[in-house]
């Protein structure tokens, strides 16, 4: 593995998809972040970069599903039994970005039977799987479109209820998953299944950078960071402290954003113009909104918030005519546009 | 080009590739299986280092072999887990020899795609999670007859060398003498060869006016003018090594639209060479985030290179002179371009269906000589935790102990899941006539299928026919949207050559039986029918071959609906829908919802 990624500042453009990730980042329950678009436009690196500029996490020390001390209501079955006397402030690891690479098999995703033990001590043991180590992380797909359908079923069941129950092998455990699915693709290769669409919270469209001068900052970058990756990233290190910086503040400042009723009511609004199916969207949008907010500094979650990631949080829940997403990015804004106007 | 030059530059590619096979991803081949492939092969084993190992890929290859596993028979033999390292492995700091890669499945093109960018396997499969360094090149042989088949777009992304030789024949392609010692020399000095800005906004520029949208390219273009340097005992890239790069990177790749040339942005205001560095922070601003305030990673000064770096115009102007006349300018055809490569993807799955198993989706314990397959891992795993308890209970009688104690319930089987696919078909009339009348309502109509068929995860074809013949617009493809897409930039205006659009409807269906998915045809005409089989003109053969094309159609007993798009019902276009066997709606009568209730109806039919 490379020792040194790319840094997330260091990425040219993009804004909307560099957007979408520190949004989920300061707000994980905004749900997951579907990145599509051309080849080759980074969507693999901004999302293994996003990993290497967040803060470390705390956690339970000997949990091996990585509690959070501060949230003992979310404790798995062993850290309740032991909460108490070893509360404590746990210690420090890097937020997991845990890669699904194709062609995983299912007992890898869920866990499973640890066949080590099984075999040579003849006990039987769980072998905590991808999900297990994604918990409080992400969990990145890449070519999401091209993973067998029922790899995907599962990983949006988890992901929505936040725990993992595996039953197989005689083997029952359930643990806590709570992570951040991210999923990227292309849609030339293929397309998600309408029906997963809308169960990731934003959905973000890249394209490659048009004009020359944005082209050569690309190149440029690229070719430094192949050459020298360690130097690349000494250079972008004031840059990344200064977002991580602005991502730990958006945090603390999450839950005390102040959502005044106006807001309530545009989001409602724009929802209802739009004709979205059921309360995800509205309640994604609000969710996104604020946590752009405190991504700005604001202590006011506004209307210039909701239009601001209305696209990204509407645009893969239009459902009238599933093919057209030009049309549905389109129409979202044309609503937004409409209802700042009103 | 001619004969010559081209294998030249096949050969050229060859050494480049040599020179750094994991940093310039590889070479796609395109070229049939003979003399010619052979003896660029028998080259390319000549030039690669002896100890380059070079692996043949078998198609149709499973996760297994290529990622890799559990090893079943050292872990039966040994009494715990051992990994068997797959081919991607294996072949670390080697070359990747992938034969009939335009059949690639997309997934399969997926995991090499993933090596080629990370350099690494990552094994998460049979209970086992590795990691194993996977620095590979990979040869692509593509042997795709037509247009038809290509290797997958995502693969051929991250291979520097687009190559050509379908046109060559054995006479012009001399064996050439080989230097290993100078070709050594260029791998050391390939890592510093260093390439100014003049070269990396010369490059940009030259893949703007080819129309190349993918950045991928343009980074592959620079590292080959950096092999091209290192080739050439240089460290520092000049205008002739990028203008190869262009000749041997980009040029293969033009595609469709290029943007307007650019108002000469850099080239007009470029600094004198030794102070291209600094005035480039100036000239291209990074646009949306600002550089870091004191060393901006892209301007680490390298003045004394740059002194003897090209500039961005010297580039361009040796690009110029080493393109044919006029690439730049005139680009292919819109459509030329757009198809390149994705074409072939989006077939998820017709390899698997091929196999006529489905793919797996599981296990379940069952008996395995129901001709059901055996899942030896999932049995292991199911039988394992007894075995203490088993061999306790047979009560291991002193001499040798069993290795292994199996019972009929740990079997388990291999449960597979065919969906049956279907693809549908459209062969939409684009002549003059139709255009005339209701070409808009045709394109209406089929949108309204597609997203039919966008629901129910249905691939999709399009052929349209116009002037003397039948063409096909897109392949079939789970790309929705591309069909869309080609939908609306399908031209309308010509004759009727109504039996071709048939023909060409029915042999689409077979190749499609043949993959395995079930065809159903959705026929939009408004049957004027003009231009016969092998392009007579003349109303009255053109019926009688349209009548024929229809009787053939119906003897390969394919499900269809034929779409009357005339303003007033003809009689021609009904005795046609009778004689290939087709449901028969006419269009002006016809409400969106009734037509994809009875192309729905047909598809039921077919399944």
């Amino acid at each position: 593995m490379m020792a040194a990624h790319y840094p997330f500042t260091a990425i040219v453009g993009q804004e909307e998809m560099k957007r979408a990730l520190l949004i989920v980042a300061i707000d994980p329950a905004v749900g997951g972040v579907l990145v599509f678009g051309d080849r080759g436009t980074g969507k693999s690196t901004a999302v293994r970069a996003l990993a290497a500029l967040l803060p470390p996490m705390r956690t339970m020390a000997g949990c091996r599903w990585g509690c959070d001390p501060a949230e003992p209501q979310a404790f798995c079955a062993e850290c309740r039994g032991r909460g108490a006397t070893r509360r404590g402030r746990g210690k420090l690891v890097a937020v997991p970005m845990v890669d699904l690479p194709l062609g995983a098999t299912e007992d890898r995703v869920v866990g499973a039977l640890d066949l080590e033990r099984a075999l040579a001590h003849g006990e039987r043991a769980f072998e905590p799987g991808l999900l297990a180590r994604a918990h409080r992380g992400f969990l990145y797909i890449d070519e999401v479109n091209l993973l067998d359908d029922h790899l995907v079923d599962l990983l949006l069941d988890v992901a929505a209820s936040g725990e993992n129950v595996v039953e197989r092998e005689g083997i029952s455990v359930r643990h806590p998953a709570r992570f951040v699915l991210i999923g990227s693709g292309n849609p030339e290769e293929g397309e998600l299944r309408p029906q997963l669409l809308d169960r990731f919270g934003l959905s973000v469209e890249v394209r490659t950078p048009e004009t020359l001068a944005e082209r050569v900052t690309v190149m440029r970058r690229h070719e430094a960071f192949t050459r020298d990756p360690g130097a690349f990233a000494a250079a972008w290190a004031a840059e990344e402290a200064r977002l991580r910086d602005e991502i730990v503040a958006a945090r603390a400042r999450l839950g005390a954003i102040d959502v005044p009723e106006t807001t309530l009511e545009h989001v409602a609004r724009l929802c209802m113009r739009l004709g979205t199916d059921g309360l995800r969207g509205e309640l994604t949008l609000l969710r996104a909104a604020r946590a752009l907010a405190a991504l700005e500094g604001k202590m006011i979650c506004d209307e210039s918030h909701v239009a601001a990631v209305a696209t990204p949080a509407l645009r893969h829940r239009l459902r009238r005519n599933p093919l057209d997403e030009t049309l549905a990015t389109i129409k979202v804004e044309r609503a937004v546009a409409a209802l700042m106007a009103s | 080009m001619t004969t010559a030059a081209a294998w030249a530059d096949a050969m050229l590619a060859i050494r480049l590739f040599a020179i750094a096979p994991c940093a310039l991803g590889g070479i796609a081949l395109r070229a049939a299986a003979g003399p010619v492939r052979e003896r660029w092969l028998a080259e390319l084993r000549t030039v690669l280092p002896a100890t380059t190992r070079l692996r043949r890929m078998p198609p149709g290859i499973d996760d297994a072999r290529l990622l890799g596993g559990l090893d079943l028979v050292a872990t039966l033999a040994c009494g715990r887990p051992r990994v068997e390292r797959g081919l991607l492995a294996e072949a670390d700091l080697g070359v990747v020899l992938v034969p009939m890669a335009e059949r690639l499945p997309p997934g399969t093109a997926a995991r090499l795609s993933l090596a080629l960018d990370t350099g690494e396997v990552a094994l998460e499969r049979d209970g086992l999670a590795r990691r194993f360094p996977a620095r590979i090149g990979v040869i692509a042989l593509d042997e795709g007859a037509d247009g038809d088949e290509r290797l997958a777009a995502g693969l051929a992304d991250r291979l520097a060398f687009p190559l050509d030789l379908t046109a060559l024949s054995l006479a012009g392609t001399e064996r050439e003498p080989h230097d290993p010692r100078a070709l050594a020399a260029a791998g050391d000095i390939f890592p510093r060869v260093v390439a100014g800005e003049g070269v990396i906004t010369g490059l940009c520029e030259a893949a703007l006016r080819l129309g190349i949208v993918a950045p991928r390219a343009t980074l592959l273009a620079l590292r080959v003018a950096r092999a091209l340097a290192a080739l050439a005992g240089r460290e520092t890239v000049a205008a002739a090594d990028a203008a190869g790069a262009v000749r041997l990177v980009l040029a293969p790749r033009a595609g469709p639209a290029a943007p307007p040339a650019t108002p000469p942005p850099a080239a007009d205001t470029e600094p004198p060479p030794d102070q291209a560095e600094a005035g480039a922070g100036a000239e291209t601003p990074p646009p949306p985030p600002p550089p870091p305030d004191d060393a901006s990673p892209e301007t680490t000064p390298d003045l004394d290179q740059l002194a003897t770096s090209a500039t961005a115009e010297q580039v361009l102007a040796a690009v110029e002179a080493a393109l044919p006349a006029g690439l730049l300018a005139r680009l292919r055809p819109a459509d030329n371009g757009a198809r390149r490569g994705p074409s072939a993807a989006g077939r998820a799955g017709t390899l698997h269906c091929a196999r006529q198993r489905g793919r797996a989706i599981g296990v379940e314990s069952g008996d395995p000589r129901a001709g059901r397959r055996l899942s030896l891992i999932e049995t292991l795993r199911a039988a394992a935790p007894w075995q203490r308890l088993r061999a306790a209970a047979v009560g291991a009688p002193g001499g040798k102990r069993q290795r292994l104690f199996l019972t009929r319930d740990d079997f388990r089987v291999i449960r597979f899941h065919q969906p049956r696919q279907s693809t549908t078909i459209f062969a939409v009339d684009a002549s003059g006539s139709a255009a005339l009348h209701r070409l808009a309502e045709a394109k209406g109509a089929v949108e309204c299928l597609l997203a039919d068929c966008y629901v129910r995860r249905d691939q999709v074809a399009l052929i349209a026919f116009r002037g003397r013949e039948a063409e096909i617009l897109l392949p079939p493809t789970g790309a929705l949207a591309r069909a869309r897409r080609s939908l609306a930039a399908c031209p309308g205006g010509g004759a009727t050559p109504l039996a071709a659009g048939i023909d060409a409807a029915r042999q689409l269906a077979e190749a499609e039986r043949r993959r395995g998915r079930t065809p159903v045809l959705v026929l939009l005409t408004d049957g004027r029918a003009n231009i016969g089989r092998g392009g007579a003109t003349g109303r009255g053969v053109a019926e009688a071959d349209a009548l024929a094309a229809a009787r053939a159609l119906r003897a390969i007993r394919l499900a269809a609906l034929l779409v009357d798009t005339a303003p007033r019902p003809q009689p021609l276009t009904e005795r046609l829908a009778g004689e290939m066997g087709a449901a028969y709606l006419a269009l002006p009568h016809v409400e969106p919802e009734r037509l994809s209730a009875a192309a729905r109806a047909v598809g039921a039919g077919a399944r």
